[in-house]
């Protein structure tokens, strides 16, 4: 069970320690600076802090001592082209860690994908999909560039990747990441066209999450919905059971039940608040078919909290929940969602979450 | 040889003291500095090595560019654009 979460905010990076079911700021670093994601490698037990410098770039750090101290590390960059308009790292959007030592991958905003195999001290950028004829068809959804935001690797072969890009939809590679496919297809678009509506190069799935014990069991809550997947992301079916609406940006799936995931709905599309003023939890625990509305414990009038797509965050056990907003509020829940509980209400606002382990 | 001091935000991040420099051009002293300094260069440069956007160079009290030539004692600094937040 996790005793550590990492909370990634615009103002700093916060990490939670548990005694009990007592969650509480055991530490804070990068206090007034905006870090976008902060992620624990599984294997070392070494953190990383992604930090967005409002003037100085995207920098990462890393943490060997469980988030006391960071050191500054390298960071993913595109390489020097004489092109106009080259592109430039904006953001560290996504970070996942392969079975190998040092081994990580990193999405960001910019639209590059970017591995390092000496645990974040280099990095390269996957030609293979930046060169790839469709996705010169990526376009920034809410970002002035698209992103990548969601890297799952398969459990079962690690040279299998699955990513979803806002916005770009999702892509698949099987000899990890030389070559790549859009794989989006069951999904549609009403912000394009109608004739564009299916295009899979251009979907804006909001978040993707894999079930760990069920690979072939994947989620997403897309700008126009949420969509499932039990191919291995071949194709995806609409789920149109969620309430109380379909918009959202964060989903996680249980890692041993992949018909149990939940979702923090929001009102469509450039609105973005609670339905209603109520912040509540969509939760499926039969594939999609139905879904409760949690709320104990979750405030239920003039709630104006939004959930972003990476500040949604289950264990690996499958033990802990945690929600945090952009109004800095950060619950968790110990019963699957079922009731929810402050563990901090004055925090900034909320970017991302992960739970660790010391 | 010309000065180059750089922001005290800056610091906050990174030491970088002001130093004494050579160089023809901005670019070349700040190279220079860079040399001494790794990580700063991805501080002030993109990774087009394009200054970055809300950053900005005054030479003496004159706003100006990564190419601007430079004369012997000219002062230089490194600034960020202010932001609210």
């Amino acid at each position: 069970m996790s005793d550590r979460l990492l909370a990634a905010t615009r103002k700093g990076l916060f990490v939670f320690e548990r005694k009990g079911a007592e969650w509480a700021i055991r530490s804070h670093a990068f206090l007034g600076d905006p870090v976008s994601l902060a992620v624990q490698d599984p294997h070392s037990g070494r953190c990383y802090a992604a930090l967005k410098l409002g003037h100085f770039g995207v920098k990462l750090h890393v943490s060997d001592d469980g988030g006391e101290h960071w050191r500054e590390t390298g960071c993913p960059a595109f390489p020097k082209s004489e092109e106009k308009d080259a592109p430039s790292v904006l953001e560290i959007w996504a970070m996942e860690f392969g079975a190998g030592k040092g081994s990580i991958w990193a999405g960001t905003i910019g639209g590059g994908l970017f591995k390092s195999n000496d645990g974040g001290e280099s990095w390269s950028l996957l030609e293979g999909l930046w060169n790839h004829p469709d996705r010169k068809r990526w376009f920034g959804g809410g970002n002035e560039a698209p992103g990548i935001h969601s890297i799952c690797l398969d459990p079962r072969d690690a040279r299998h990747v699955t990513l979803a890009v806002s916005c770009g939809g999702v892509w698949q590679s099987e000899d990890e990441g030389l070559t790549w496919r859009p794989t989006s297809k069951g999904m549609y678009a009403e912000f394009m066209p109608p004739d564009r509506r299916e295009d899979p190069a251009i979907q804006d799935p909001h978040c993707l999450v894999q079930c760990q014990t069920r690979p072939e069991s994947l989620w997403v809550q897309h700008h126009n919905g949420v969509f499932r997947s039990t191919d291995g992301a071949k194709t995806w079916h609409e789920v149109t059971a969620i309430r109380p609406s379909k918009f959202g940006f964060p989903v996680a799936v249980h890692p041993n039940n992949p018909d149990r995931a939940w979702f923090v709905p929001a009102v469509k599309d450039e609105c973005r608040i609670p339905v209603e003023g109520a912040v509540v939890v969509a939760r499926t625990s039969d594939g999609g078919r139905t879904f409760e509305v949690l709320r104990e414990g979750l405030p239920q009038r003039h709630a104006y909290d939004l959930v972003l797509r990476h500040a949604l965050a289950i264990d690996r056990a499958g033990s802990w929940l945690a929600i945090g907003s952009t109004s800095g509020h950060l619950w968790m829940s110990d019963d699957q969602g079922e009731r929810w509980r402050f563990a901090a209400e004055h925090l900034p606002p909320i970017y991302a979450l992960r739970f660790a382990q010391l | 040889m010309v000065r180059v001091a750089f922001t005290p935000n800056l610091r906050r991040h990174l030491p970088c003291p002001t130093v004494e420099a050579t160089g023809r051009t901005v670019a070349e002293a700040l190279n220079a500095v860079y040399s001494d300094q790794t990580r700063l260069r991805s501080y002030v440069l993109d990774d087009q090595s394009h200054l970055r956007r809300h950053v900005v160079i005054y030479i003496n009290n004159q706003k100006t560019g990564l190419e601007s030539s430079l004369a012997e004692g000219d002062e230089l600094y490194v600034m960020q654009a202010l932001s609210g937040g």
